[in-house]
């Protein structure tokens, strides 16, 4: 028996997997038509394995042996199919190396356990690996009670961002009655430079379905939602395939493995926007309106959509829960720490050398998920910071890098967990550039009902951007806290809540850095190009005239093979020159 | 166009009557919300035209105008920006003298940000129609961007 999964998450398909899967499906038809492969022979898509800057992976087991081959190419696989499936020796060179196993060694594998494992448009797949055991363990021994009680006890807080316990949310909803109760998951994502729930869905979409399952029957929802942002049209998809599957199989639908209980699941496309994570504009958005949040109470436990009682859990909770029902809540309190239980899932990005999708134990320390798992810093660049929780969260400087990752170390050093979204950032990374960059965002995505985020939003941005422009004034950074705290304490939902926390955070580790920028209006980190001059080193320059070809400006003047100038009252400082010159000869300072 | 509208009316009815529901099969058959069609659903459904406007403005993925033959997105989540995201888009801009979320003149081309399209490992990525591109430099996607006009 050969099989040969490809990876084929939306990172594995923008490298290029589609076209491996491909002619992976054509090489082994061609081959087995000479009756040279063994028959039997199988290939088929999973999603994704984490390391996605390693892709296409594949794996090919071949007599029971499992080889891993990285950075996979459309043209490689017809010389893996003939060295390795019909003349049985494995290519050494495109095998994955000692940092593959490294990646896997500190992590743990709850939620992404079967992600790369299972064929996700498969739902045999999943149930083969013991998907669906959970809801049958549920609705035929156990109560709603004993449900919402096993999940309190195991310690699951939401991954969405807030940590509120899942189990007590489920227990609100439960004493709510009415004739109409609702599920909801969200699956709105919008932390950008995020992609954990997108993988999770890409890659297990049955687990998530079954997570809803386990919430519909404990709250005594009989229809569910996921929303779901429209920018995942792969996730959408899959989504789909796996609930029509679960329907066909009685998991979905009416008397659901014949114990009378029903439920619905829709899904319901994002229109892109970012509140609408927020899970009272979530709901609004749901009804068909502007997605405007509403101020709680009532909690959606309460009155949710259309006025019942509705849970909203994240992608990542409802993936825990069927593992929680099977292993029991003990097993999953006995994973991370005191107070945040289980595991996390990160998207860890930005300048480190294996950026991807991980999943670690609560409470392991930064160092070891930036150094370990994720290989150290990229062109081995000094570690500058590191941004977590998006939008919502701070950067933490390196001085703190020991800190433990879990949702209280994380807010008492002016950050959130947030979903998931770790950037990691070296020397060459501006501090004021990066608060200015997130406000950019929270301003332009606040949904302008209340004044003070819809204001407040805005006026920070402005100071941030003259800052950056070298306009900066005596005084400003103590405006910027003070608007800071206003816009915290007074802002209606989490958005605006929790819009000042950039800021805030580097103002606090790295004031020096805004002094900079507003005293001597000078860049440490040379990225506010207002704030530099560009000039070419004579001696370094070889007149080979790409810099002034590129200019935009025609700045630059020189003859060919003879040093150029840059004229300084034309240069509109966009740093092309910087980008384009092979010879290191552009100075910014 | 009124068969396209009567379909869109059904589905509306399918979903429950939500009117997101009918702005994305707008958005989805026409490339944009044209004024004619909503008015036409206003007067169908007893619904303001305002409400319709009122709810296209307020998300990302409706566009009030007619969009390029190609439209170029350029990621500007965290990941892309600190990989040097709006250098690209800054490029974009000048190079086509256009703004964000503009189309140029011939109509061929509209520049579009997007908040993170979940490739952040293939960072800074743009996308010229379905089409991602990861690990983008200025020179290469003006370049690609340039061919597009020529066929
Ligand atoms: C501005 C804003 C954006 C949010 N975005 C998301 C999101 O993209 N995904 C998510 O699961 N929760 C998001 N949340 C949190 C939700 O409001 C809600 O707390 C969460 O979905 C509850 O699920 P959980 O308890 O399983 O975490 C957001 C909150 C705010 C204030
Ligand atoms: S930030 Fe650009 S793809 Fe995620």
């Amino acid at each position: 028996m050969i099989c040969v999964s490809v990876c084929m998450g939306t990172g594995g398909i923008s490298a290029g997997g589609d076209k491996v899967f491909h002619n992976f499906e054509a090489e082994l038809l061609k081959h087995d038509i000479e009756a040279t492969v063994n028959k039997g022979c199988s290939v088929h898509q999973v999603g994704c394995r984490g390391l996605c800057a390693k892709d296409v992976l594949v794996d090919v087991i071949a007599n029971g042996v499992k080889s891993t081959y990285e950075h996979i190419k459309p043209d490689m696989v017809m010389k893996i199919v003939e060295e390795h499936l019909i003349k049985g020796a494995p290519i050494k060179e495109w095998l994955v190396k000692e940092d593959y196993h490294n990646f896997n060694a500190k992590q743990m594998k709850v939620v992404l356990e079967d992600c790369g494992v299972v064929d996700p448009e498969d739902i045999e797949s999943y149930i083969e690996r013991g998907g669906y055991q959970a809801v049958k363990k549920v609705l035929t021994t156990m109560t709603p009670l004993d449900t919402v009680e096993t999940i309190k006890r195991s310690g699951l807080r939401g991954r969405g961002g807030g940590g509120f316990p899942t189990g007590l949310k489920w227990e609100f909803a439960v004493k709510n009655h009415a004739d109409q109760k609702y599920i909801i998951c969200n699956a709105d994502e919008g932390d950008p430079g995020a992609f954990m729930d997108r993988s999770v869905i890409e890659g297990n979409p049955h687990s998530v379905l079954e997570g809803m399952i386990i919430g519909a029957y404990a709250i005594g929802a009989t229809k569910g939602y996921v929303y779901i942002r429209a920018e995942y049209p792969l996730a959408v998809e899959r989504l789909r395939i796996a609930i029509k599957a679960a329907k066909e199989k009685g998991f979905l639908g009416k008397n659901i493995l014949g114990r009378g209980v029903d439920l619905e699941i829709k899904v319901k496309l994002g229109a892109g926007a970012f509140v609408c994570g927020e899970e009272t504009a979530l709901i609004a958005s749901i009804e068909g309106k502007r997605g405007t949040p509403k101020s709680r109470p009532p909690f959606p436990a309460q009155k949710g959509l259309f006025g019942k009682p509705t849970v909203i859990n994240n992608v990542e909770t409802l993936a825990n829960v069927p593992q929680i029902i099977k292993r029991g809540a003990d097993w999953f309190a006995s994973i991370g720490t005191e107070k945040s239980k289980g595991t996390k899932v990160f998207a860890i990005t930005g300048k480190i050398k294996n950026s991807g999708l991980i999943e670690v134990p609560m409470g392991i320390s930064l160092k070891e998920i930036i150094y370990d798992i994720g290989g150290g810093m990229e062109d081995e660049l000094a570690f500058k910071a590191v941004q977590t929780g998006g939008p919502s969260g701070g950067c933490i400087p390196a001085s703190m890098i020991d800190l433990k990752v879990d949702y209280e170390s994380l807010a008492a050093a002016g950050s959130i967990m947030g979903s998931g979204g770790l950037v990691v950032m070296n020397e060459g990374d501006c501090m004021v550039n990066i608060a200015k960059f997130f406000l950019e965002f929270t301003q332009l995505e606040s949904c302008g009902k209340c004044t003070p985020c819809r204001i407040g939003t805005k006026r920070l941005f402005e100071i941030l951007t003259r800052i950056t422009e070298g306009k900066g004034r005596k005084g400003d950074i103590e405006f910027l806290i003070d608007v800071c705290n206003d816009v915290k304490a007074t802002s209606l939902c989490g958005l605006g809540m929790t819009a000042p926390n950039p800021i805030l955070s580097t103002i606090k580790y790295f004031r020096r850095e805004y002094e900079a920028h507003i005293n001597e209006k000078r860049c440490p980190a040379k990225v506010c190009n207002a704030l530099l001059t560009f000039t070419i080193d004579k001696e370094a320059c070889t007149g080979c005239t790409m810099c002034a070809k590129t200019c935009p400006a025609s700045a630059i003047e020189g003859d060919k093979k003879k040093p150029h100038t840059i004229i300084s009252d034309k240069c509109i400082k966009c740093g092309s020159c910087f980008d384009v010159c092979k010879f290191k000869a552009v100075n910014k300072e | 166009m009124e068969s396209d509208l009567n379909k869109m009316l059904e589905h509306y009815y399918e979903m429950d009557g939500n009117i997101i529901s009918i702005l994305q099969d707008m958005e989805e058959t026409f490339g944009f919300i044209p004024e004619d069609a909503v008015n036409w659903f206003s007067h169908r459904l007893s619904i303001p035209a305002a409400r319709f406007f009122g709810t296209a403005t307020f998300y990302g993925q409706f566009h009030l105008t007619k969009q390029g033959k190609h439209i170029i997105k350029v990621c500007r989540g965290t990941a892309c920006h600190v990989k040097g995201s709006q250098k690209i888009s800054d490029d974009i801009q000048r190079e086509f003298s256009i703004g964000v979320g503009q189309t140029t003149k011939d109509e061929l081309f509209t520049l579009e940000h997007v908040a993170c399209v979940g490739a952040c490992s293939v960072a800074p990525v743009t996308l010229v129609g379905k089409e991602v591109n990861g690990k983008v430099k200025s020179s290469a996607i003006l370049k690609k961007i340039k061919q597009l006009r020529e066929v």
